[in-house]
């Protein structure tokens, strides 16, 4: 399986994205720069955190005007896999790609430390490997990740199992609902603000999270089989 | 000011329009001499700025030579933009602290946080790869409304920029004071990754070669903020926030990366960041490296504004700037990659062979001074030096025990003390994480990272009792480097070398160029016995506040080798039963200690005493013993004594306890400040194997599962509780008194 790490001017987390790729799951993966306009060579997209164009005018809205977002909307139309990380998260949901939007933490502060997350729905090509229910230690590290949306978006996402991880424990930035991250209706497009990627290795804490890039990559295989 | 009202020669001679550049009567004729002729007001900017403190050292210079900067490890000391060590597999690590104690004091979110953008340029432009951030910071003990937001802003204008350029901001230490009241400390250290065939010099070489700039347009901001640096704080600095720069950590992350592309094209002859007097400093230093000249066409700089001179565009200190010096002809291939990044990078004029700076404006020449006299021909001051009255009676007064009734509240009190309680509310706020190399996070001894694709690791620490450097220098001095290497020591690491960023009051005071003096001599000499060598710094002279100066600080940044990623060792207990020892000798010694400033609300006295050799040898038999695999924790002993290292090394498990038996006088015991000292966990199996490489460590006590803290003495118990009663006086310290009405 091939994937792409998308770099917009000011991402950061995009070289721990492509390690954990490429050292932990051992499966091909490259850059892609925010100008690309063909993504047909790739199988999964992958949107690194960070802080894209500085995140000035409002986090995600001037990476979602870049070329390469246009082929991430396509990319996700056909089904393929997308999955947005903390920035990323904020970029698809500018992008329209996931519903409601991500505000500032409830403190109004920065924040890093790794938390509980709970596994809502391992009913999707990014969960399989995870049990229904499962307590997972996940990293986060952001600003804006109090995630809001209406009531009936909310209704919505409760009534297709959209709402995929919740905080476990403390809430730490005040989302709704404990909300964590979430599908798209499809199910294809994930954005999440704990991030997976730096939960790969033991040796630095974590490696709760490679059971969700396993399981994007079996369930390519899967569907490659035939 | 257009040019137009720019004071002529003359007027400047006359009016000595120079010292408002804080240039003296005998600088002003030096620059004269130089010349041949008076100044013009763009000249005579270049000479302040350039002949300031915080550009020239010439007050500190003396005191630098003292320090050991060689070693078989450095390839590159002081004089470049950072220094470099090896670490072998032809790889290298570049680090440098620099001090941006007057902008935070004046403007602190933006002081900061371009403190920590000036750093990082540093060690990319030697080259490297950033890959961690450490800070040291003072302040006032979060009494006063001013005190709070100095402290919350400096924090959040760190994590505003760390976060944005996505380096990880891994550790550091904060302290607390009332004589930082007025003027804060705020140092940050930023270390890089390089290998050795990428490394660059600061250099204009190459007569004919192309003068470039990149990065960041050219505004009024920080004009005059090295001259503003070398200066005492008062009311009127307030004055002075148009010195302060404004700091931009996205243009910098594409600065970054674009000169990591740009080191790798062999079309790059040298770079250097527009640091503190920005055009000035770099264009000049560069062509005094070379032994060459530089001319530029100031028409062709980058402007943010309009109808700039070149007095302001020479002297500004606007942020995120580049000066690089590229081979003739292939100007192209550099502008190409900025391009990329969308990034300003412009011929804007040439390397000579007349060792002259010379700058064009409008068709005219307004500059044309000796680049040698601006970069390395200041005047070199040795200044009065004094031993102040009290240190004398310092040293008069015998040692003894502060008294303490209840040892227990005793110790919480300590562990709320800001300067020793959880500093968690401070490095959550920093992403201590990306990049994914963080091995050991905040919270530890000293930070570690891994070295992507090797087995290696990096230790690194700021350090810095100012306490002890107050009531003795020499001693405190030794003690600051010493605890650096304990903790890189106690982390796995084997100590490389030092940055420090030398922080005191006015040198113009003998008693204060004393303490400057004396504390050099002890980091000198523990550099040498330690084998760490200073590979580069800084010094921020002028802290005081309406004449009273700050502590001398001068903060040690350590960085060392983990030659296996399996010898990494972290403070916190690990299992029950595991054997807990002291290593090293306790005396009653409480000299700036946290417990005579708890019970006295003051610091005398002597300051602990220290043996370098005996500091050296038994750290390397901790570092034997870790290697060896024969060591669970390791955790030095600091601010507050045993009882406070005993607490700490508790305080991350839920079920965890200790129970320890201590001998003689309990007050000495439990929070005598006695240096060298390490309390180390050690498996029962294991005991006898480390026991032997350390004969002298004394087996206190066991690793309990009760999530108890016990400590008994000769009388008894003196100390019990559980984890969690010490854990939440220790944590919810400093969120207190953020959030108390002063």
């Amino acid at each position: 399986m091939k994937f792409a790490v998308l770099v917009f001017p000011g991402s950061n987390c995009d070289i721990d994205m492509y390690h954990a790729i490429k050292d932990e799951l051992g499966e091909e993966v490259e850059y892609v720069w925010h100008d690309a306009t063909d993504l047909s060579e790739f199988d999964g997209i992958l949107v690194p955190g960070g802080f894209s164009y500085g995140d000035y005018l409002r986090c995600g809205a001037m990476a979602n005007q870049s070329n390469v977002m246009a082929e991430v909307k396509k990319f996700a139309e056909a089904g393929k896999p997308v999955l947005g990380v903390c920035n990323g998260f904020q970029i698809l949901t500018e992008a329209g790609l996931l519903p409601g939007a991500l505000l500032r933490n409830k403190n109004l502060k920065f924040m890093c430390r790794t938390i509980q997350l709970k596994v809502e729905n391992n009913n999707t090509l990014f969960t399989s490997q995870y049990e229904a229910g499962e307590v997972i230690h996940i990293p986060i590290a952001h600003g804006e990740g109090n995630y809001f949306c209406d009531e009936e978006t909310l209704a919505q996402l409760k009534a297709n199992n959209q709402i995929v991880f919740t905080y476990a424990g403390d809430n730490p930035n005040g989302s709704m609902e404990d909300i964590a991250g979430i599908v798209n209706e499809r199910g294809n497009v994930l954005g999440m603000m704990p991030h997976p990627e730096r939960a790969v290795d033991a040796l630095l804490g974590s490696n709760d999270g490679l059971k969700l890039f396993k399981s994007i990559v079996k369930q390519w295989r899967e569907s490659h089989v035939s | 000011m257009s040019a137009s009202f720019e004071p002529n020669q003359e007027q400047i001679k006359e009016q000595k329009l120079y010292a408002g550049m804080g240039m003296s009567d005998e600088e002003y004729d030096m620059v004269c001499d130089i010349l041949g002729r008076l100044p013009n007001w763009t000249e005579t900017g270049l000479f302040s700025v350039m002949w300031s403190e915080h550009c020239s050292y010439k007050n500190s210079k003396p005191v630098l030579r003292k320090f050991p900067t060689k070693g078989p490890q450095v390839l590159q000391g002081p004089g470049e933009g950072a220094g470099i060590v090896d670490i072998g597999d032809e790889q290298a690590v570049v680090f440098k602290m620099e001090s941006h104690n007057h902008p935070s004091a004046i403007e602190p979110y933006q002081g900061a946080a371009t403190g920590v953008g000036g750093i990082i340029r540093d060690v990319f432009s030697m080259g490297a790869r950033p890959i961690a951030m450490l800070n040291s910071l003072r302040f006032g003990e979060l009494q006063s409304e001013r005190g709070k937001y100095l402290f919350e802003e400096v924090v959040a204008g760190i994590a505003g920029y760390g976060n944005c350029i996505g380096i990880p901001t891994v550790g550091g230490e904060i302290q607390f004071d009332p004589c930082y009241e007025g003027n804060p400390l705020v140092n940050a250290m930023c270390v890089g990754l390089i290998d050795h065939k990428d490394i660059q010099r600061g250099i204009a070489a190459g007569v004919g070669n192309t003068v470039m700039y990149v990065g960041a347009k050219t505004g009024r901001d920080g004009i005059h903020g090295a001259t503003f640096a070398s200066e005492e704080l008062s009311e009127a600095s307030e004055e002075k926030r148009p010195a302060v720069q404004v700091g931009d950590p996205f243009m910098e992350k594409l600065l970054l990366e674009a000169c990591l592309e740009v080191v790798k094209s062999d079309a790059l002859v040298g770079i250097q960041d527009m640091g503190a007097a920005g055009l000035t400093s770099s264009s000049a230093e560069m062509a005094s490296k070379a032994g060459s000249g530089v001319e530029m066409n100031l028409d062709l700089v980058p402007q943010r504004e309009t109808g700039m001179t070149a007095y302001e565009m020479m002297l500004s200190e606007s942020q995120e700037r580049m000066l690089i010096v590229v081979k003739k002809g292939r100007e192209d291939e550099i502008k190409a990659i900025f391009d990329k990044y969308g990034l300003d990078a412009v011929a804007i004029g040439r390397v000579t062979d007349d060792k002259m700076l010379r700058l064009l404006h409008k068709g005219e020449v307004v500059a044309e001074v000796p680049a040698d006299a601006l970069a390395e021909d200041a005047p070199v001051y040795h200044k009065p030096s004094k031993e102040p009255a009290y240190f004398a009676e310092f040293q008069a007064i015998e040692n003894r025990e502060p008294e303490v009734a209840d040892f227990k509240e005793t110790l919480k009190s300590l562990l709320k003390a800001p300067t020793i309680a959880s500093k968690e509310w401070v490095y959550d706020q920093y992403d201590y994480q990306v990049r994914t190399n963080t091995v050991v996070a905040p919270g530890s001894d000293a930070a570690v990272l891994r070295v992507r694709g090797t087995n290696k690791g990096l230790a690194m620490t700021t350090d810095c009792n100012s306490r002890y450097i107050y009531l003795d220098p020499e001693t405190g001095g030794k003690i600051a480097v010493a605890e650096a290497a304990r903790n890189i020591v106690a982390s796995g690491g084997k100590p490389l070398a030092i940055t420090d960023c030398l922080n005191f009051g006015n040198p113009e005071k003998p008693e204060i160029f004393w303490q400057i003096e004396k504390s050099a001599d002890g980091i000198a000499a523990a550099c040498e016995v330690l084998n760490s060598p200073v590979i580069g710094g800084n010094v921020s002279l002028y802290n005081e506040r309406s004449g009273e100066a700050v502590y001398p600080t001068p903060t040690i940044g350590m960085v060392g080798l983990v030659e296996d990623l399996a010898h990494v060792t972290t403070q916190q207990v690990k299992e029950a039963g595991d054997v807990i020892y002291v290593v090293g000798d306790t005396t009653t010694e409480f000299g700036g200690s946290e417990l005579q400033k708890l019970v006295y609300g003051k610091i005398f006295g002597k300051a602990p005493q220290i043996d370098l050799n005996v500091e050296a040898n038994r750290q390397q038999a901790i570092l034997t013993a870790i290697r060896e695999g024969l060591v669970q924790s390791a955790h030095d002993v600091s601010e507050g004594g045993l009882a406070v290292a005993l607490a700490e090394k508790t305080f991350a498990s839920d079920k965890l306890g200790i129970f320890v038996t201590l001998e003689g006088s309990a007050i000495t015991a439990l929070f005598s400040e006695s240096q060298s000292r390490f309390v180390v966990t050690v498996k029962e199996e294991k005991a006898a194997a480390f026991e032997s490489i350390i004969p002298d460590a004394k087996k206190i006590g066991i690793v309990t599962d009760d999530g108890k803290i016990t400590i008994h003495g000769d009388t008894g118990i003196l100390v019990e509780g559980t984890v969690e009663e010490f854990r939440s006086a220790w944590k919810g310290a400093i969120p207190c008194l953020v959030k108390s009405e002063a």
